[in-house]
Parts: structure tokens; C-alpha cells; sequence
């Protein structure tokens, strides 16, 4: 029993959600309208804070909800939207109570469902760093004593003493992920806080969640990225629909969870029907990734390869007819561009009408981990873009295999081939 | 270390629940630093800063002076009518500005309350005790008026800690039911500025209680800041008024209302996240 750090037995948690009244008579209407107030007061003052009696529709957003965390375990809570991630984090952060069930929490918790919570525009950086430390659970000793490394890791030194609402967005998140980073809670509730932020600050972020895990501590972490989900957890949840789903180690659980969604989101199709094609000589009929196992992925790892094909319909004979595929990095830088063309036997036939299938191969050791985007478009050289489709897919790149010490700068990290060989002075090979 | 680790229990609250003011106690550093923010932001940005505590008790104890002592001759149990107000105006403008600031307080901590756990108390305390400042300032000019006036308090002033207490009960109470509401029903942000305005009148600041006879004059005291005011003209300014079953009948009500509101604030707590 002493190694559990939180227990979630049967947690439900019911929400009303408005329904409109009937429609009545005009005298119902009229007469509910002059008594509402009353009964409105009445209702209150026994405490009650139903709307209107019995006409209110209630959604269960989470549901006879049970797992266990050991202490110093990590694990990961994913799940669609609606899933009631943010419900779940919610009831164990103690925000909102649950309808039914009950969770415990063996030590001290922290939860951080958002970075620089209660941050005062008008007060200076160093007024926030305590009173934002106060309100995530710190006293003011704690304060003092992390305060200058609290200072250095934002790196807002300069400003410290400046009203936060002359920062800018990215002084006041990091002075904000330094405060919250600096919080030492036995047991870590961390909602989605990566997502906010430039590539660079998340890998910070993602950094400093890292070495918390290596601490030892217990760490409840909910997230999109399915690749920062692998990367930190060893256990993953996953929730649908306020239902547990799935528990088990975070890459089965992961998989699983992206199979599950490949139509929805690991695929993108365009139907007859679809504005973005409709008239023009090429249309594009379907786009997706996919793993060497001939899998549909969302995620990759560092060290695999990565297939993507994208189907296309020609409509008219077109001579010379390119579609490019352009990879975006989740700065937007262009990572680079290939074509269906790019082989030396190409020479600019014509693509008689037809629906073709082009795939092609991202190596492997070549993408940092992250996530990236990718564009498609339909072109004649020199002549016209026929269609053009922006950000079709999104993947991840997890740090699995990701093995370069220190981390490499750059848009890319490709592991190249080196050879030493070493000379003596005399220009001599030894 | 097994032994000491804290274990909480996250379960469905029923009915009335404990008012746990020891949690209170353990979050007071928070409560500290949610006061210390109020403070400081209260005048950030504004031309005249602090002496905005100063001018509003300062201009309608003038525009009293003017109407109720100089033109409607009222009447101020023979002390010079400009301190008679303004001595009522001092806990009345706490009064009434710990209502407005404290009814809003859970609405503009929204942000805060939806990600972050604390006892809810701590934030309509904090925008009522923030004001204490403000009295203190006002509390210099009144001060200040004495001198011009030459009117030294007796030895009764000792009993201005425990009038102090009365207002800041009353103040509490109050804000406790307001601020509650106004998570629910948005309604109560145009009931204050009209609450007060009626409050006012029925608190004896531009007249003297003494213009009722008793029993109604104690009676009348149920209205806490009735007690206060009193307490606070005998006080200082050595008032013959004997206002001690007033003050009496004040304590109650205040208390009553201060409970209450305790209570139905921990009631509705558990919803604010949701409905904020």
C-alpha cells in the first residue's frame, strides 16, 4: 500500500448542461418570467444551484474512472478532445469536486494545469515570482531561497524589476515555466503546458519534465504530443469519452490510441465533393504516413523511416505535371522540399488521366525529434500551380534513438558517416 | 517517513460541509501575498495613487456638510457637523468599498480558480482587508480634524480596536454572501452600487441615531454598521450617546451574518470552478 502515490477509485464526474425550456403558453411564459425570480431565491437560499427545476440535461464527463500510480512513477493521460483529460486532472488538482467515487493522494501534490496562473500585469517580475510561487503551493522561504535560480533559468535577469506587461510573450513565459519549474511537490500534475511557447522553449520544458521523472518523483502528465507521452512515461491512460480506455506501458498504449484515430487523423482524404479540389485538372484524393511496416502512424521515432504516400487524381493531359511535398518543422521553417519527379529518368512526359499513387521515403537519423507538417502541391514547371494543399499531415518525431550528446543545433540532425584517421607530424598516416 | 506523508482524500462533498478554517490557516501565507497584491494594484496606474482613499470620504462628508449641516440643519449631538460625518464616513467608506472591491473578487479570480487549488475564503478576505489600508489613510485626516477641532478622545478610544473588529466582521460577512452570488447570478454586480447607496441612508452617517427613541434606537442596530458608527462618534469624539446595547445588538447581527455567510460560501465552493 505505502508505494501508491495516487489512487482514483470510481471517479465520475456529472455535468449539467443548459437545455432550452419548452416552449409554453404565453401565460406560462409570462408567469414563470414574473416567478422565476423568486423561486430563483428560494431555491438558493437552501443552497441549490440548479437553474430552472428538472429541465437541465446532464453529461457524465468522466465515469467509474480507476487506476492506481506507484510512487516515482510517471505516466501519461491521453485521449481525443472531450475525453476529460482536463476533468480528471481537474478532481485530483482539487479544483472541482467529482459527482461520484473518490481519489487519494498519498504526499505533496503540485499541479501546474497552466503556466504563470495569477500572473498581475501590473506588478514586476520579481512581485510575480512570489506571488505566483505562493500560488502554486510554495512559502516564502522556499521563494528566497530558489529565487535567483528561478531568475537565472528565465533569463529575465535584466527585467526583473520591470512591470510584466512590458515583457514580451516569450520573457513573460519563461520567467512563468521557471516559477513553475522550480515547484518541488512529491507528486507533479502537469496539464499540457508544453503546448504553449517557440520549439526551443518546449525542449526546455520537455527537459525540465525529463529530470523531474529522474528524480524519482511522481508525475501525472496529460498531453497532445504523443511523442513527448513516449518519451517521459512509462505508463499511459488513455481516456474516451469519460471512460478509461486503455492502461498499460505508453507505447502500447500510444499505438493503440493512434490506430484507433488513423481515419480521423493520421489520413488525410478529400472527397468529390470537397471545395479545395473541385474544377481544377489535378485533385488530390488522399495523403498519410506511414510506418515501414506498411502501419498509418502519426508518430515516428528517430531511427526509423518514414513512408509517405499521397494519391492524385489527373484530370486533362498534363506534360511536365510535378507534386512536391514540402516538410515544415513546427517553426514553420521549410525543413525541404521533394518532388514525384525527382528521378534521373524523368523527363517530362505526360501524365495521361488517370489517379496515380506516389510514395516515397524520409530516412531515418535525419529529423529531430519534434513535430512537423507537411504541404502538398501540384505544379507544371515555370507554368502554373495547379493545386496547392497547406499543412495536410502533422507527425511527431519521438527522441527515441535520438542519441547525439549534447543535443545538435540546426534544422536538421542527421547522423552522418565519419571517418578519423590520424596523421603524425611528418604528414605521415600512422 | 511513511508516517508523516499527508494523505487527501478528493471525494463528493453533501450538503453543508465543515468550515475547515484551519485550511485557512495553512494557506495564510497565500492569504498574505493575495493582500499584499491587492495593495499594491489597488493605485497602480492612477494619477492621484492613495489619495483616492482620502478624497472620497474627504468630498462627501463635504457635500454632507453642505446639505444636511448648512442647508437641511440637521442635527449632530452638539459636535461640529463636518467630524460628526466624516468620523461615520471613515468605517463606512471601508465598509463600502470592501463590498465592491470583495462582491467582484471571486469573478475577476476566475483564471485562478479554474487552475489552481486554495481555499476559496482566501480571496474575498484578502479584497476586505486590503482596504484596511485605505482606512489608515482616511484615519490620518480624521486625526488631522480632531486637532482643528480640539477635541481629544477620552479614555473610551481603547475600545476602537474592538469597533475596528465590528466593521471588518460586518464587511466580511457580507462580502462573503455577495461574492458567493456573484459566481451564480452576475445580478449582484448592479446590486451593490445600489445596496450600498440604500445602506447608507439606513446607517445614521449624515444624521445622529438620537433622533430615535428607544426601544427602536437598539432595534434599529440590527443593521451592523449602525453599531459602528455609533461605537466609533463615542469613541472618539466622546459622543454622550451610550451606544453600548447598540453596539451589543451590532456584534450579534454582524456575527450572525458573518457565520451565515461563512457557511453558505462554503456551500456554494465546490461549484465555483464549474460555473465561474
Amino acid at each position: 500500500m505505502n508505494d501508491i502515490a495516487i489512487r482514483v477509485a470510481e471517479i465520475g464526474k456529472r455535468y449539467r448542461i443548459g437545455k432550452a425550456e419548452k416552449y409554453k403558453t404565453l401565460r406560462d411564459t409570462l408567469a414563470s418570467a414574473f416567478t422565476a425570480p423568486f423561486r430563483k431565491v428560494g431555491s438558493l437560499l437552501q443552497g441549490e444551484v440548479t437553474d430552472d427545476t428538472g429541465l437541465d440535461e446532464h453529461i457524465w464527463a468522466l465515469k467509474d474512472i480507476a487506476f492506481e500510480v506507484r510512487r516515482g512513477e510517471v505516466i501519461g493521460v491521453i485521449g481525443g478532445n472531450g475525453a476529460g483529460k482536463s476533468t480528471l486532472l481537474k478532481i485530483l488538482s482539487r479544483i472541482t469536486e467529482p459527482t461520484t467515487g473518490f481519489a487519494e493522494i498519498h504526499g505533496r501534490v503540485g499541479s501546474l494545469l497552466e503556466v504563470g496562473t495569477g500572473f498581475h500585469q501590473e506588478l514586476t517580475g520579481r512581485e510575480n515570482t512570489y506571488l505566483n510561487g505562493a500560488i502554486l503551493g510554495m512559502n516564502k522561504k522556499e521563494i528566497d531561497r530558489k529565487f535567483d535560480e528561478i531568475v537565472a533559468f528565465s533569463e529575465v535577469e535584466k527585467f526583473i524589476d520591470t512591470p510584466v506587461k512590458h515583457y514580451s510573450s516569450g520573457m513573460y513565459l519563461r520567467l512563468a515555466f521557471a516559477v513553475a519549474a522550480h515547484l518541488e511537490p512529491e507528486i507533479l500534475i502537469v496539464d499540457e503546458v508544453l503546448a504553449v511557447g517557440d520549439a526551443g522553449f518546449q525542449q526546455k520544458c520537455l527537459g525540465k519534465m525529463g529530470s523531474v521523472a529522474k528524480e524519482g518523483r511522481t508525475v501525472l502528465f496529460v498531453s497532445h504530443n504523443m511523442g513527448a507521452i513516449t518519451q517521459l512515461c512509462g505508463t499511459a491512460v488513455q481516456l474516451e469519452k469519460g471512460r478509461l480506455k486503455r492502461i498499460g506501458p505508453a507505447a502500447e498504449v500510444v499505438n493503440s490510441y493512434l490506430s484507433a484515430v488513423v481515419g480521423a487523423e493520421l489520413k488525410s482524404s478529400w472527397s468529390d465533393e470537397s471545395s479545395k479540389s473541385n474544377g481544377s485538372d489535378v485533385r488530390f484524393r488522399s495523403a498519410r504516413l506511414l510506418s515501414t511496416d506498411e502501419q498509418p502512424l502519426s508518430i515516428t521515432t528517430f531511427n526509423e523511416s518514414l513512408r509517405v504516400e499521397i494519391a492524385y487524381e489527373v484530370k486533362v493531359p498534363i506534360r511536365n505535371l510535378s507534386v512536391t511535398c514540402l516538410l515544415y518543422d513546427s517553426m514553420n521553417n521549410l525543413v525541404f522540399e521533394s518532388m514525384d519527379t525527382d528521378m534521373p529518368e524523368w523527363n517530362g512526359q505526360v501524365r495521361e488521366p488517370d489517379i496515380y499513387r506516389a510514395t516515397t521515403q524520409i530516412p531515418p537519423f535525419l529529423l529531430r525529434p519534434g513535430r512537423y507538417h507537411l504541404s502538398f502541391a501540384a505544379f507544371v514547371e515555370g507554368v502554373r500551380v495547379i493545386e496547392h494543399l497547406q499543412r495536410v499531415l502533422t507527425f511527431d518525431v519521438s527522441g527515441v534513438g535520438y542519441t547525439l550528446q549534447p543535443k545538435r543545433d540546426g534544422i536538421v540532425s542527421p547522423v552522418l558517416d565519419w571517418k578519423v584517421c590520424r596523421f603524425s607530424e611528418n604528414g605521415q598516416m600512422v | 517517513m511513511e508516517s508523516n506523508t499527508q494523505v487527501i482524500r478528493i471525494e463528493p462533498s453533501k450538503g453543508w460541509v465543515a468550515l475547515q478554517l484551519h485550511e485557512l490557516w495553512a494557506y495564510r501565507e497565500l492569504l498574505y501575498f493575495l493582500i499584499w497584491r491587492d495593495v499594491m494594484v489597488r493605485y497602480k496606474q492612477t494619477a492621484l495613487g492613495a489619495a483616492w482613499a482620502i478624497i472620497q470620504p474627504l468630498f462627501t462628508m463635504l457635500v454632507f456638510s453642505l446639505f444636511f449641516g448648512r442647508l437641511g440643519k440637521i442635527p449632530s449631538d452638539g459636535i461640529p457637523y463636518p467630524i460628526f460625518a466624516y468620523v461615520a464616513l471613515v468605517p463606512w467608506t471601508f465598509f463600502s468599498q470592501g463590498l465592491s472591491q470583495a462582491s467582484n473578487s471571486l469573478v475577476g479570480s476566475a483564471n485562478l480558480i479554474k487552475k489552481v487549488y486554495f481555499p476559496r475564503l482566501c480571496v474575498p478576505i484578502a479584497a476586505v482587508t486590503s482596504g484596511l489600508i485605505d482606512f489608515a489613510l482616511a484615519f490620518m485626516v480624521l486625526l488631522g480634524m480632531m486637532l482643528y477641532y480640539g477635541i481629544l478622545p477620552g479614555g473610551k478610544v481603547i475600545w476602537l480596536p474592538v469597533l475596528l473588529l465590528l466593521t471588518i466582521i460586518t464587511s466580511l460577512g457580507v462580502s462573503l454572501w455577495l461574492s458567493a452570488l456573484n459566481v451564480r447570478f452576475r445580478d449582484v454586480r448592479h446590486i451593490v452600487p445600489f445596496l450600498t447607496q440604500i445602506w447608507l441612508f439606513a446607517t445614521p452617517i449624515a444624521y445622529p441615531s438620537s433622533l430615535l427613541s428607544e426601544p427602536w434606537r437598539t432595534l434599529y442596530s440590527i443593521n451592523p454598521m449602525v453599531g459602528v458608527v455609533e461605537g466609533f462618534r463615542w469613541a472618539l469624539l466622546g459622543a454622550e450617546t451610550a451606544p453600548g446595547p447598540m453596539v451589543m445588538v451590532s456584534f450579534l447581527a454582524a456575527l450572525a451574518i458573518l457565520a451565515s455567510g461563512l457557511f453558505y460560501f462554503r456551500r456554494l465552493e465546490k461549484t465555483f470552478a464549474d460555473v465561474v
